[in-house]
């Protein structure tokens, strides 16, 4: 068997095995078993051969991730229901007009906005940094208690965390406990500001990984830089924004375009807190799109719903890859 | 990456010398000082961070717990018996089992093999299959849940194990590849050259050189599958229906479910035990995963 041959020895094959084709080709006669040229069908044949390990996962992507997407986009276009019903028609652009038209859906874009801005970019994020920049110079027991504590909440099952982050803002929960204690106003979270609660419930849940993507990038600034600028006189201000988050800027926009994708598609964390409630005050998109889907059985309307998340998803993708793409 | 080498390379590399300008001991004292600051700074948010947990293990061990997060006047372990039952406790969490391992063995098995052809020989269709595999793993999988229902009551994959271990193990395979061959590119050719010229196959090779040599990367791709499987609630809740067929991440809600009427230490007592498999399995990679995990295997390459 040629599999003994050395892996680097394989591209030269070829490439040397489609130059040997060439000349066969423009002879016209194409022998497959020709002793003088046993190269081309062995180097294709080998080239399938190699490729072959990638066949399990190619056909369970294609059957369970681009099967869904493709039949989303043709739902997308229809008025298929869930129930009674024979057969869904081709309704064209209805059901992005219907959205674009409904209050519903203009508030679920707005209250995801709010989530997303406010848990996301302004929340995990600066508070990831916070906490890894304070670590770099915490002595070690706090360094390790608290990086403990914060990462447990983010290995906590989701569904956990929401539970958790109920009780804590329930009427009768801790934090107005320790409001009460501290002699400030309490009131029912809940209801007043869900998606404020929703949101701190998802800070709560996503800072640690923020915070493990800026404490390995800050380690990788030589101390030597920072103390230059501490000797030249740079207050912490300054060294922060000058020196520190310079050095950092790969990690800010990996870590904010990961949260942010993250944070688009959150469903458990709402979904165990409030149900999108009350009324629909903190339905974000993939709460109204559940809604449309199955609780009003409009499966088009909600597909369609479900294919604009998509394509805002898809578009902060490309983003992300363009800032890799040296690295691939 | 080019620059940001050459940035970091910057300082010369002979003279180490440390500059110390000025009289070390306030320097000494400053730092002294903004050590003490950032200790009282991180406690502080450890302290907002652990009230929710510490709501969870108090409520779990009282008699009478409310919602609020204060030490029990009187630990028991009722509410840890009164879930310990086959409905609420032991057949949620075996169906998890069920679901969340064969999705997991699927996943690093197919990872594994795909991974071995895209790090060890050179193609043209590498690069664009890794970007898409890329493109992939940020995408948001909870769009894709509405279609995904529909698609599978028409094939009759509705309410299945095996339709939704299939789902599962599916959206976690981008990410499974993406690391699995970054860690396989860190396994040198020389060891597997070796075992070809002993007359190894590739297939052998990979499994009998490679996949041994980078154990701790497959620890970490399988017990992170594992995890993200364990704590997903929004795949198996549309795709399984019968109560019996669902894992703990869907059950729990039956206990929580009408609210009038949760018993609260009873639902702490069950997110305990539900969340301790994840919780541990971190513990085990912890130190693996170092800082940065996703990005010391996604982004740094």
């Amino acid at each position: 068997m040629t599999k003994h041959t050395p892996a680097p020895a394989g591209p030269r094959d070829a490439a040397a095995g489609a130059a040997a084709r060439v000349p066969g080709q423009a002879g016209g006669g194409r022998r497959p078993g020709s002793p003088k040229h046993p190269q081309p069908p062995d180097s294709v044949l080998r080239a399938l051969l190699r490729a072959l390990p990638v066949g399990p996962s190619v056909v369970l992507m294609l059957l369970f991730l681009a099967g869904p997407i493709a039949y989303c986009v043709w739902i997308a276009f229809t008025d298929l229901q869930l129930s009674g019903q024979a057969e869904s028609s081709f309704v064209g652009l209805e059901n992005f007009r219907t959205a674009f038209g409904d209050e519903g859906f203009i508030n679920a874009v707005w209250l995801t906005l709010v989530f997303t801005i406010l848990s996301s970019i302004v929340g995990q994020n600066t508070l990831g940094l916070a906490l890894a920049s304070l670590m770099q110079r915490a002595s070690k027991t706090v360094r390790t208690v608290t990086g403990a504590i914060v990462i447990t909440a983010w290995v906590v099952p989701e569904v956990v965390a929401g539970f958790l982050l109920y009780a804590f803002f329930r009427r009768e929960g801790t934090l107005n406990s320790v409001l009460d204690w501290l002699h400030l106003p309490s009131q029912n979270w809940l209801y007043t500001l869900p998606i404020l609660a929703v949101s701190f419930a998802n800070i709560w849940r996503g800072t640690a990984f923020s915070m493990l993507v800026y404490s390995a990038a800050l380690s990788e600034i030589p101390k030597e830089i920072t103390e230059a600028a501490e000797v030249d006189g740079a207050g912490g201000w300054r060294k922060l924004w000058h020196v520190t988050l310079p050095m950092i800027r790969r990690s800010i926009a990996t870590n904010l375009m990961l949260n942010t994708l993250q944070t688009l598609s959150v469903f458990g964390l709402i979904w165990a807190m409030t149900r999108g409630g009350p009324g629909d005050r903190s339905q974000t998109l993939p709460l109204f799109m559940y809604e449309q889907a199955f609780k009003n059985n409009l499966l088009g309307y909600g597909t369609a719903v479900a294919l604009l998340l998509l394509l805002v998803g898809a578009l902060f993708s490309l983003v992300y890859m363009r800032m890799l793409r040296t690295e691939v | 990456m080019p620059t940001s080498t050459l940035t970091r390379d910057t300082p010369p590399p002979g003279a180490p010398a440390p500059r110390r300008r000025g009289p070390a001991g306030t320097l000494g004292a400053r730092r002294h000082g903004r050590r003490l600051a950032a200790d009282l700074a991180l406690l502080a948010a450890a302290l907002a961070f652990v009230l929710p947990l510490a709501w969870l293990l108090f409520a779990s061990v009282d008699a009478d717990s409310g919602l609020t997060a204060r030490p029990p006047t009187d630990v028991t372990w009722d509410n840890f018996d009164a879930v310990a039952t086959a409905d609420i406790t032991f057949r949620p969490l075996l169906n998890s089992l069920i679901l969340c391992g064969s999705a997991t063995a699927i996943t690093v098995v197919a990872a594994a093999l795909a991974a071995y052809p895209l790090s060890r020989y050179r193609s043209r269709l590498n690069r664009p299959f890794m970007l898409t595999i890329l493109f992939t793993t940020s995408l948001p999988i909870t769009a894709i849940m509405v279609p995904v229902y529909g698609l599978f009551v028409q094939i009759n994959l509705i309410d299945t194990m095996s339709g939704t271990a299939f789902f599962l193990a599916s959206s976690q395979l981008p990410f499974a590849i993406w690391l699995m061959k970054n860690f396989m590119d860190g396994v040198p050719k020389v060891l597997e050259e070796a075992a070809w010229t002993d007359g190894a196959s590739s297939m052998q090779a990979l499994v009998r050189v490679i996949l041994p040599l980078m154990g701790p990367g497959v620890t970490v791709v399988t017990v992170f599958s594992f995890i993200m499987m364990w704590g997903n609630f929004f795949v198996p809740f549309m795709l399984l229906l019968s109560p019996d067929q669902m894992p703990a991440s869907v059950s729990i809600f039956e206990l929580f479910g009408n609210m009038g009427s949760v018993v609260y230490g009873e639902l702490a007592a069950f997110s305990i035990i539900y969340s301790a498999p994840a919780v541990l399995l971190y513990v085990l990679i912890a130190r693996r995963l170092g800082g940065g995990f996703a990005l010391g295997g996604a982004v740094k390459g």
